[in-house]
């Protein structure tokens, strides 16, 4: 236990080695996830434009969009 | 109708450039690309996986600290593989907004529009971890420094190409404004490069890519390259899911164009 308590002390600098390590793996989460969120969404409405389309007739799909 | 649907897409009109502009079309296919890139996400994602696990072991665990600086050394194994990426995204973002002004590439303009928020994230890490380092080791969050100011001058290059790609209706006149202040600002990279040659500064010269070799030890070496190579292949992964959320956004604009005309 004393080891992993060193460890997250980091020789006394942990309070800037640990910020630098998470913001760093949150930013590249963040960013990773709002990318395949936005890429989902955009597949979900060309899905659901393209079926408004073929099923019922380009009126519906016009008053749909 | 017809001429929607067949043809070539309508930026791949304009000259007809033989050779070079042969080649690089036979890739500009989009649904080509999406075939390919589908494929290729998954082997990205599992490669960045795997590397950035090993990494963080070897930069937080295995790795030595620093005879200097103590364990605040470890901060370097996130903030230089970033500021690296900062400046190999930009080039790419250059090289590609250059290839879609010149060849009127479809994909170019999208690849240089998807970098630029991955390239402002890291530029974004790069300076502050940066700040994180200089304070326990220079007694500075921040020095106005040639090195400092000119990444966060690509920092605003960044910021600044995304409004402006953003700031027209018509996406083809966005990404040729944008695509002029991308390659304007990569005047900025060779200055980020030398700035610890050219002028006095507290940050420490180039210690990988130098013609003596590195001057660094293996130990700190390896979990850096490591670190390096798996922000890589994050970059590319997100790199083509940005791409491929670009192309969807095409089709759901010509779609909703043609139900708007009433085609």
């Amino acid at each position: 236990m004393d080891s992993f308590s060193s460890f997250l002390n980091m020789g006394g600098h942990g309070g800037f080695v640990w910020p630098s390590f998470g913001i760093t793996v949150l930013v590249l989460v963040v960013l990773l996830v709002t990318s395949l969120r936005s890429l989902k969404a955009r597949e979900s409405t060309l899905a659901k434009l393209r079926g408004g389309a073929t099923e019922t007739g380009r009126g519906e799909a016009t008053r749909e969009a | 109708m017809k001429s929607y649907k067949k043809g070539p897409h309508p930026r791949a009109r304009g000259p007809d450039i033989r050779g070079a502009g042969n080649i690089m079309h036979r890739f500009a296919n989009p649904n080509r690309f999406m075939r390919l890139s589908q494929r290729a996400v998954p082997w990205f994602a599992a490669l960045t996986v795997v590397l950035l696990a090993a990494g963080l072991y070897l930069a937080l665990v295995a790795s030595p600290a620093d005879y200097q600086q103590g364990e605040t050394v470890r901060i370097m194994y996130v903030h230089v593989p970033s500021a690296w990426m900062a400046m190999f995204c930009y080039s790419g973002m250059a090289a590609a907004a250059a290839v879609g002004m010149i060849w009127k590439h479809p994909l170019a303009d999208l690849a240089a529009k998807s970098t630029a928020p991955i390239g402002a994230c890291f530029t974004f890490l790069a300076l502050l971890t940066g700040s994180l380092w200089g304070k326990p080791m220079w007694g500075a969050w921040w020095v106005w420094d040639a090195r400092l100011t000119s990444v966060l001058v690509l920092f605003f290059l960044y910021l600044g190409y995304i409004a402006l790609n953003n700031a027209f209706d018509d996406p083809a006149r966005g990404a040729k404004a944008s695509s002029i202040l991308v390659l304007v600002g990569f005047v900025n990279v060779p200055i980020i490069k030398f700035s610890v040659d050219w002028w006095n500064t507290l940050h420490q010269p180039a210690s990988i890519a130098r013609v003596e070799g590195p001057a660094i030890h293996a130990s700190m070496l390896w979990p850096l390259l490591v670190m390096a190579a798996g922000f890589t292949t994050y970059y590319l992964w997100v790199l083509l899911v940005r791409m491929r959320g670009e192309i969807v956004a095409g089709k759901i604009r010509a779609l909703r164009l043609r139900q708007v005309h009433g085609l």
